[in-house]
């Protein structure tokens, strides 16, 4: 069914379209007390009514703000879409957040209205109320443990519904009035960027903006109301909401919410999602998980394994790019469906998956390989928040490890001289909220949006993207040192977790490493090596010699890419913690941020630089529950082996 | 201030010679948090199992609910809604999570072994509501994701915390916990803190526990009683108890 996005121009009106058109297709799944509870379309959109009317009644105003704090929730969606309908502007923010970053968003939009999934959100909210005046209205969905709060502005979810289903019986055409005064030129969301550098900005997307992303890219993959959909990564992330809030809006499909965090895997299991987004991150997770279990596994299960995959390996790709392939590979690939790879697919909860998306950074070129072998059609997308999005999918087909694919319809692209990629889309933001400086700086008066990251185009014209320009620098000998390409060249290794290089103005390339504590964990339990902790596990010979296997052979690869052959890394330290967003080392969305990491830990890279072989660290640690306590160790500093370009070959 | 729901009177317990309480008398308010502490050998554990009837006090009477007894029946206190957890954890190790709690409902279930072999109308409600009460306790007790997990492959902490589910299960009035964090990490302790706090705020449960972590004990509990080798020592609110000469020297020792 077309869809007229002519006059259905904004998220309420497309909610109440569906409400019509598919009043009885499930809109909204969320298992609760061990059953997979369905909302309806008609059933949610009589939900998001009543609660809308309930916040018109509370004082919500055209054109402002409103900050919610919840995991993904039927009741968090229909907050959003209520606000919606009287002209708000939903602010999702980061339920992981700790409270003073959160302060941050609330004061920028002076936001008086707030919605907490529970007594733990609700807690950092009146936490942050002293510093945040405006914020005087609390709404919260889980009553559990708030009895006995007694503040002002403290409402429950459902009395405001209630109020709201009196409201609406009392004066039903008010609703309907409001909604029609919205356009499609409105702000739909805000979003806030994570913030890698300085204070996180306001990302202001319009309704058009984001139906007509999600349009093209459903349009493109033929997404309809039969298609399913898990939940599971953070709604403050514009990924996340697009995928539960604006797509199903424009084709109609159903949205589960899991049960808790820890039961992502069983409840993708029984609901089998038919579309399903993911970041590396998760993809390697899941990988590691498999291989620690086939590693358990008995002997033929091994070696059944180890056959098939390398069968899958070799046609498993091609096959569902539709290349030629041998007819005796197709008849061993059809084996290996029945007795692994079917399987392996079913125990992913992925039997179902039509279209799979990966984004956010490089994928490793085996991990997305493994996925697109045993048959699931994993592809990779770009995009950000700025851009809802949308940029370039790669199409069926036509699906590399190293390229992000071709532009989506309605999309341009250019590069700067400095290989920068600008992007002009309809999807492109309206403005950074109340910060028209950095607007003008990132959208230029042609409508151009830089987007601060290098790449270039491949002879298919597929983008690559290598690294973000401002990180892209030089060795003291002009060699180019593009970090992240390296860091992402070490990450793809299971033991390796995350990496730090540094190098910039330098003589050479040295790194930070940090274990990936279940791999490692593992490898140690099979060699029989006691330890007694990550620290402890970090600092072991053993794990250094491992590790610098992984350099070395990194370095191989790299000597064989003349431009960079020179970066390759000479010595490294595995760091005595695991880098961690409460210490604002990696991002929220788990990035790096190499130039903070650099100042923390300056000692330890002034003694990678001054050729010691041990460096003494002692640093303030904080506990997740908020108190710190101090910490020293010897880290000790390895060499690894480098090569000579010439000797690449033999190397690799 | 509420009523008494359960008061003890003169309790005298000893086996053989060894005298494991001697005269207590204490009562529980509904609805508190009451603890009761003391160095170890105090006769804390002997004072909750004569609570729920697996010791019987040679002298002395409880009264629970306007009801007195010379000593409890371990059956007869369940079916009054006394239910405890224990010490060292007493789980069905091979069953999962939800058939252990599960378990905890056995004195609600009310059909007979016919109505449910036939799965009759009565039998399969009353499926329905003992399977929806215990989802109910899965939710708040926040183990959602070990429901299929057998209680032999959880680790101490969440074991403690399904012990607690199944005590809920029998939907208690009164709850006794014998040492609920004993074992656990800071972590571990905090969430145990948060779940008792929650109990008796969510379901309205009058708890008694003994508990050897003061700083918990102080911060969760209404009212404390300190036992010293089988004798009550001192009794009153947690500020009261911190400056009580007796329970310092109890607990640091004085020279006799």
């Amino acid at each position: 069914m077309a869809l007229d996005i002519g006059t259905l121009d904004t998220f309420p009106k497309l909610l109440l379209h569906h409400a019509n058109v598919r009043p009885t297709r499930p809109a909204i799944r969320e298992k609760d007390l061990g059953i997979w509870q369905t909302r309806t379309w008609k059933e949610f959109a009589d939900e998001v009514r009543a609660l809308a009317c309930g916040l018109a009644t509370a004082g919500l105003r055209r054109g402002e703000h409103f900050a919610l704090v919840s995991d993904n929730r039927p009741r968090l969606y229909a907050m959003m879409y209520a606000v919606q309908c009287l002209g708000g502007i939903p602010v999702p923010l980061y339920q992981d957040a700790v409270a003073t970053e959160m302060a941050f968003p609330i004061q920028n939009a002076e936001i008086r209205y707030g919605f907490a999934e529970d007594q733990e959100q609700v807690d950092k909210l009146l936490e942050i109320q002293p510093q945040c005046p405006t914020l005087t209205h609390l709404i919260y969905d889980d009553p559990r443990g708030l009895r006995h709060y007694k503040q002002a502005g403290l409402t429950s979810y459902e009395d405001l519904l209630a109020k709201g289903r009196e409201a609406l019986s009392r004066d039903p055409a008010f609703l309907d009035g409001e909604i029609a005064k919205g356009s499609g030129s409105d702000t739909a969301a805000m979003l806030f960027t994570s913030g890698t550098t300085a204070t996180p900005k306001g990302v202001a997307l319009t309704h058009h903006a984001l139906i007509d992303r999600a349009k093209v890219a459903a349009d493109l993959e033929k997404l309809d109301d039969s298609d399913v959909v898990l939940a599971y990564l953070p709604p403050a992330w514009v990924g996340q909401f697009i995928f539960s809030l604006a797509q199903p809006l424009v084709t109609g499909y159903c949205i589960c919410c899991p049960e808790a965090p820890e039961t992502v895997m069983s409840d993708m299991r029984e609901i089998g999602p038919s579309y399903y987004f993911a970041p590396p991150r998760v993809l390697e997770a899941l990988l590691t998980q498999v291989s620690i279990r086939m590693e358990d596994a008995s002997r033929v299960k091994r070696w059944l394994y180890k056959r098939f995959m390398a069968i899958a390996n070799r046609a498993g790709g091609a096959i569902l790019d539709g290349r030629p392939v041998s007819m005796v590979d197709r008849a061993l690939y059809f084996l290996g469906d029945v007795f692994i790879y079917g399987p392996l697919r079913n125990v992913l909860g992925m039997s179902r998956v039509r279209v799979a998306y990966t984004a956010g950074e490089a994928i490793g070129p085996d991990l997305f390989r493994f996925y697109r072998s045993i048959g699931i059609n994993l592809k990779q997308l770009y995009g950000s928040t700025e851009t809802s999005v949308f940029v370039c999918i790669q199409p069926d087909g036509q699906v590399k490890a190293d390229t992000a694919g071709p532009p989506v319809p309605g999309v341009e692209l250019k590069f700067t001289p400095e290989r920068e990629l600008l992007i002009r889309s309809p999807g492109l933001f309206k403005e950074y909220y109340k910060n028209p400086q950095a607007t003008r700086e990132a959208k230029d008066a042609e409508g151009w949006f830089h987007t601060g990251d290098a790449g270039y185009f491949d002879p298919d014209g597929h983008l690559k993207i290598i690294d973000r320009v401002k990180d892209v620098g030089k060795l003291a000998d002009g060699t180019l040192f593009a970090p992240k390409y390296l860091e992402n060249k070490l990450k793809f290794f299971p033991h390796i977790k995350e990496a730090v290089c540094f190098g910039h103005g330098r003589g050479m390339v040295c790194a930070f490493i940090n274990m990936d504590p279940d791999a490692v964990g593992n490898w140690a339990e099979k060699r029989n090596m006691p330890y007694s902790g990550y620290t402890d596990l970090a600092s072991r010979d053993e794990v250094y010699d491992l590790v610098r296997g992984c350099i070395e052979q990194v370095n191989g690869d790299i000597a064989a890419e003349p431009e960079i052959a020179n970066s390759q890394i000479h010595r490294f330290l595995i760091l005595h913690k695991e880098l961690d967003a409460d210490d604002e080392e990696l991002t929220r969305t788990r990035k790096v941020r190499r130039g903070f990491i650099a100042e923390k830990y300056l000692p330890l890279v002034e003694a990678l630089y001054a050729g010691k072989d041990a460096v003494h660290v002692e640093a303030k640690v904080k506990y997740e529950d908020g108190r710190s306590g101090m910490f020293s160790a010897d880290l000790k500093i390895r060499d690894a082996k480098t090569f000579p370009p010439a000797a690449a070959k033999k190397a690799a | 201030m509420s009523e008494v729901i359960l008061s003890v009177e003169g309790v005298s317990l000893s086996f053989g010679g060894v005298k494991a309480l001697q005269d207590v008398s204490f009562d529980v308010r509904s609805k508190e948090v009451r603890a009761i502490i003391g160095p170890n050998g105090a006769g804390k554990s002997s004072m909750l199992n004569v609570l729920n009837g697996v010791y019987h006090p040679q002298k002395g009477k409880i009264t629970f609910k306007g009801k007195t007894f010379p000593d409890m029946d371990s059956h007869e206190a369940a079916a009054l809604g006394i239910a405890r957890t224990f010490q060292n954890i007493a789980l069905f190790k091979g069953m999962t999570v939800l058939d252990n709690i599960l378990t905890g409902r056995n004195l609600k279930m009310r059909c007979n072994i016919f109505q449910q072999a036939l799965w009759l109308g009565a039998a399969k409600r009353e499926e329905l509501e003992h399977r929806r009460a215990v989802e109910q306790i899965i939710d708040f007790l926040e183990i959602q994701h070990i429901r299929r997990t057998p209680v032999g492959r959880l680790p101490y902490g969440l074991q403690k915390r399904v012990e607690l589910g199944r005590a809920l299960a029998a939907e208690p009035e009164l709850l006794l916990l014998d040492e609920p964090m004993a074992g656990m990490n800071l972590e571990e302790k905090q969430d145990m803190c948060r779940f008792i706090l929650d109990v008796n705020d969510h379901f309205g449960t009058t708890l008694v526990l003994i508990e050897h972590d003061m700083g918990v004990v102080m911060d969760i509990s209404d009212r404390v009683v300190v036992l010293d080798y089988g004798r009550k020592i001192a009794d009153g609110v947690p500020g009261e108890i911190k400056g009580n000469q007796k329970v310092i020297d109890a607990y640091l020792g004085v020279a006799h």
